[in-house]
């Protein structure tokens, strides 16, 4: 009977068990994910409300706690249309292609130690190829929308988005140059033993203003969020959407909001380290979401305070500011790297 | 300043800082949101709501039909039809005002001789469908009953300023 069991079953165990291990794990990111977005939205009205001398949402439920569903019930019972002149297929394709790019790049954030589902040793590159694809679901939707405003949105958001990375790839380069490693889990660790570790508070200081900043714009937030400007042009690329397929460009672009804040919080700001050593009893899984809703209050509170952007500003702020200073900023860090051998 | 300390500056984002301060001291000062349909703000005495037909307190209606308020009325939003009553006097047999028109200007209220066509104090009055808020002659006496009291303390209130 035990032979049976060695001989036969024992592979098939090995082959099945990753098809179960695997889907529970990205069941076990996911969900807090999606549950993290809806709340996103939730703080997002209830802070910039206070910051408005408001009190935002604080009547579906205790607190208003329950409006992230009843916003999503309200989307889900809406009708899906579909613009005559559009091309059904890309229409629908590209807000899918949005979310699932938004949650697929969660498979090499690590959580804390050990905390990740692929442990990839170019992670980093893994997180901005996918962020970088993230252009394409907004030109298709503005392509296929067949529609002018849905087309000049989508241009003017995929060259913000393009422009920004390029300075945001800068920035990865010096954080590489420090840490000498593409994987994310080693970029951390090399955060570790306090906050005056942390990238944000050394030589990378500028470099982690700028790429927050950077991500602000690649995200398509305020005071960057012209393509989409909720009180002159009512949307960008995606002004044709409606009920579910909307949703899941709001869901896509939430979900890379907070990717964006864990990858700051994963470069900057230490990842799942304690600020300082003596707390290190408390598990890093706190400390990373902590960091990462520190980083997205900042996110609402830019929010709350500036102005939008005008066009040509943000691409001089782009090209004329942010690549020349993170340009700059590899060439030294280079540099100090070559003669401390650090 | 010069270009050097300008440039300083805006090298350590002050201004942005300083927005950001002004943002986050406003977080924790006290709200003013009112939770409206449990709370509301004052109204004035001269508040133009929904329209009422009044009466005088013997029963008798005001409305005399002389349709200045129909002549006056910006949106054309008001349809007065009179005859004679049996007693010899005039009165209107028809008093329409469509309130998907009205601009809620107040005109009809000044133009009126008798103070018949008054707007009470009410804002509430939505509905669910169009051809509700086509009000008839019937429909303006009862809110004229319904807000009576209200409609007398605001004339009174106002009546020093005119």
């Amino acid at each position: 009977m035990a032979e049976i069991f060695t001989d036969t079953l024992w592979p098939w165990v090995l082959f099945i068990w990753p098809w179960i291990k695997i889907p529970v794990l990205i069941i076990v990111i996911i969900v807090p994910v999606l549950l993290s977005v809806a709340y996103l939205t939730y703080w997002e009205r209830k802070i910039i409300g206070w910051m408005q001398y408001r009190k935002g949402p604080n009547v579906v439920g205790w607190l208003g706690l329950m409006q992230p569903f009843a916003d999503g019930l309200k989307l889900f019972l809406k009708e899906t249309i579909i613009p005559s002149g559009a091309n059904p297929i890309i229409f629908l394709l590209s807000p899918m292609i949005t979310f699932v790019l938004a949650l697929i790049a969660w498979a090499v954030i690590p959580f804390d130690e050990g905390w990740v589902l692929a442990d990839i040793n170019v992670g980093i590159l893994y997180l901005f190829a996918i962020s970088s694809l993230g252009v394409y679901g907004v030109v298709m939707a503005g392509w296929a929308s067949n529609s002018k405003y849905a087309f000049l949105g989508a241009l003017r958001s995929a060259a913000q988005m393009v422009s920004y990375e390029v300075s945001m790839g800068f920035v990865i380069v010096t954080v590489l140059f420090l840490v000498g490693s593409l994987n994310l889990s080693d970029i951390v660790r090399a955060q570790s033993g306090g906050f005056w570790n942390w990238h944000m508070f050394g030589i990378l200081a500028p470099m982690g203003v700028v790429f927050f900043v950077s991500t602000l714009a690649e995200t398509n937030r305020s005071p960057f969020d012209l393509p989409e400007a909720e009180a002159e042009l009512v949307a960008g690329y995606f002004v044709e959407y409606s009920s579910f397929p909307f949703a899941m460009f709001f869901l896509g672009e939430y979900a890379n909001m907070i990717l964006m804040a864990g990858m700051t919080s994963i470069l900057f700001l230490g990842g799942w380290q304690a600020p300082i050593p003596a707390l290190d009893v408390i598990p890093g899984i706190i400390w990373f979401g902590l960091k990462v809703a520190f980083v997205l209050f900042f996110f609402l509170w830019v929010r709350a305070t500036f102005p939008r952007y005008r066009y040509d500003q943000l691409m001089r702020l782009g090209w004329k500011v942010f690549l020349p200073l993170s340009l700059a900023w590899v060439v030294l860090v280079a540099g100090i790297v070559e003669f401390t051998g650090a | 300043m010069s270009n050097i300390t300008r440039a300083v500056w805006s090298f350590a984002l002050w201004e942005l800082l300083s927005g950001m301060s002004l943002t986050l001291r406003a977080m924790f000062r006290r709200k003013v949101t009112l939770n409206y349909p449990y709370e509301k703000g004052p109204l004035s005495p001269r508040f133009r709501g929904e329209h009422a037909l009044r009466r005088y307190p013997n029963g008798e209606e005001r409305c005399i039909a002389c349709k200045l308020c129909e002549a006056v009325c910006p949106a054309q939003a008001i349809t007065i039809e009179a005859e004679e009553r049996a007693d010899g006097s005039r009165r209107t047999t028809r008093y329409d005002i469509d309130m998907t028109k009205c601009i809620y200007c107040g005109y009809c209220q000044e133009a009126c001789p008798v103070d018949a066509i008054v707007e009470g104090p009410n804002a509430e009055f939505a509905t669910e469908t169009r051809e509700e808020l086509f009000y008839n002659k019937q429909k303006l006496l009862l809110n004229g009953e319904r807000w009576e009291a209200e409609i007398a303390t605001n004339i009174a209130l106002d009546a020093p300023y005119r």
